[in-house]
């Protein structure tokens, strides 16, 4: 091996096991920060070391491609809110994509003009993976990043024939992935292969509602790393090939812990679309009691032990500040405060801890379902924010229900729960909730940050 | 033979995956992905070659176009994932 070759490969071990070793400190959110630098500092040497490599002949080109990407990217992780993460990190998986999907098309256009005779049949397949994979991470990253963002509307877009087209589909990427690998010289192949990766994307993800977003985030998020190892082996370059599938098997565990959360499989959440309308199975007979903000205090006041359960809602008002606040003040007046936090509640896995975290809530306050179900008739209150399904006990109680058979914080166990909400309609899943009719249950309806921040007052005022 | 050994490359990496990222807690899982994000973003290696190469002008304009969309990934995301993961703090500091 030529010494500037074995360099480069022995600095992409090193590189490939300083990614390793940060995220292995993201195990711990002390240690996290510091992983993160590390992994930088991974992806530094491999890029430094890389520009050494001799074909490379003339630098402006990457120069400006550097300079447009890196500041656009820095502008976008400076001036994002924490709200916003879930259509960031989609959109970043949609650049991810759209790399690889490029990368893998320069291979081939490399080499128009010496005949294809360098790439062999396997080469060529790995390519039109590439290009696939690639494609479809893009394209359906565009869609879920116009879902999350409220650029298109979150239902599901289902039409007749959505099933027959994304049949055609698999079957067509068959045909013209043969072709393509059969005769690589002929440009019409590969503008194919192009066109139905990039519309089998959108197919797959505007057939997906808004509330199983964070399932179709995190499946995409590992689309981006497969992506990225198909390319490697397209290139044959080792640390694209461990890199990309570090983060393939990253986006695969969320995936398939939100499933798990959900209890649905994975399939039902991808052909989500296919299925029939789930009719109501019981309509639930009962009395709202509506409580007023100002004598939630009240009992808030008098509160030991305080949970709050929050939801995509508490995103949408922007309350988490105020949320921080109130618990303050109810810390001040010797009550204790935690949180509970279902895996799906938000639109991305950890969406609700980083919201907290941005207002300054302890992350050792924040607990996950099966730690307070076990110990919830010892809350004096629990005070859900915007989170509907979640806390919804028709998953326990109604053989019917679509939801039924999902794990669920359960809330109605506590003594007294408040229901933050707008009004009293059904939630995203569009299933009516038990709990807003059981004797324990008061709601209090408002806007989540006006109705806390009325709380808050009140505790002024004594 | 090489081919095996690009196929060890890629049990290997799998199995590791797993194991690290199964360890990571539910409270981290939103700086995981964009951690990711960043990570992916390793694609840029492979298409420096591409985009500095002496190669004809498409290639070269589809190289620097993977550049520039691997760079957002690379710089946005190991930014936005520390200014992330400065938020979060223990508690008793006050």
């Amino acid at each position: 091996m030529e010494s500037v070759t074995l360099i480069i490969n022995l600095a992409y071990v090193l590189a490939a096991a300083l990614f390793i070793l940060g995220l292995k400190l993201l195990s711990h959110p002390s240690t996290a920060r510091k992983g993160n630098v590390i992994s930088a500092i991974g992806m530094l040497v491999a890029v430094v070391v890389t520009l050494l490599d001799h074909d490379i002949l003339s630098y402006h080109w990457i120069l400006l491609g550097f300079a447009i990407g890196g500041a656009y990217g820095a502008w976008k992780a400076k001036s994002v809110e924490m709200t916003e993460m879930p259509q960031m990190v989609s959109l970043f998986n949609g650049f991810g994509g759209a790399a690889s999907l490029l990368l893998g098309w320069s291979t081939i256009s490399q080499q128009a003009t010496a005949g294809f005779s360098a790439l062999s049949g396997a080469v060529l397949t790995t390519v039109v993976l590439t290009i696939l994979i690639g494609g479809v991470t893009f394209s359906g990253s565009v869609i879920a990043w116009g879902k999350l963002s409220g650029r298109m509307g979150a239902k599901a877009v289902i039409f007749t024939g959505l099933r027959e087209l994304s049949i055609a589909h698999l079957l067509g990427f068959l045909v013209v992935g043969y072709l393509f690998v059969s005769e690589p010289a002929n440009p019409a192949w590969l503008y194919a292969t192009i066109a139905l990766a990039l519309s089998f994307g959108v197919l797959a993800t505007i057939s997906i509602g808004g509330a199983d977003m964070p399932v179709v985030i995190a499946l995409l998020n590992s689309y981006s790393g497969v992506a990225a190892c198909a390319a490697g082996l397209a290139v044959s370059n080792t640390i694209l090939i461990v890199t990309g599938l570090l983060v393939g098997a990253s986006g695969l565990i969320l995936t398939n812990i939100m499933c798990k959360a959900m209890n649905r499989s994975l399939m039902n959440v991808l052909l989500s679309g296919f299925a029939k309308p789930v009719e109501a199975a019981e309509k639930i007979e009962g009395e709202v009691k509506i409580l007023p903000a100002q004598d939630a205090f009240y009992v808030l006041e008098a509160a030991q032990a305080v949970l709050v359960v929050p939801g995509y809602g508490m995103a949408v008002a922007q309350a988490q500040h105020a949320v921080r606040e109130l618990q303050t003040l109810l810390e001040e007046n010797g009550c204790t405060v935690e949180y509970a936090i279902h895996p799906v509640a938000g639109r991305m896995p950890g969406h609700m801890n980083v919201l907290l975290a941005e207002a300054d809530v302890p992350y050792d306050q924040l607990y996950e379902m099966d730690e307070v179900n076990p110990r919830m008739e010892n809350y004096d209150v629990v005070i859900v924010i915007g989170a509907n399904d979640v806390v919804n006990p028709a998953a326990k109680e109604m053989k019917g229900s679509p939801i039924y058979g999902m794990p669920v914080i359960e809330a109605y166990r506590a003594k007294t729960v408040f229901v933050l909400k707008r009004s009293a309609n059904a939630g995203f899943a569009g299933v009516d909730n038990p709990l807003f009719f059981k004797d324990n249950t008061r709601m209090v309806l408002g806007d989540a940050k006006d109705t806390i921040n009325t709380i808050i007052r009140e505790f002024g005022d004594d | 033979m090489e081919n095996i050994y690009l196929i060890f490359i890629v049990l290997l990496a799998a199995f590791l995956g797993f194991e690290l990222i199964r360890k990571v807690p539910a409270t981290l899982h939103t700086p995981l992905m964009s951690g990711s994000n960043a990570i992916s973003g390793i694609t840029l290696v492979g298409a420096l070659v591409a985009s500095g190469a002496d190669n004809d002008l498409l290639t070269t304009v589809l190289g620097t176009a993977a550049v520039a969309l691997a760079s957002i990934n690379v710089v946005g995301g190991y930014l936005v994932t520390d200014r992330m993961l400065g938020m979060f703090k223990k508690k008793d500091k006050k």
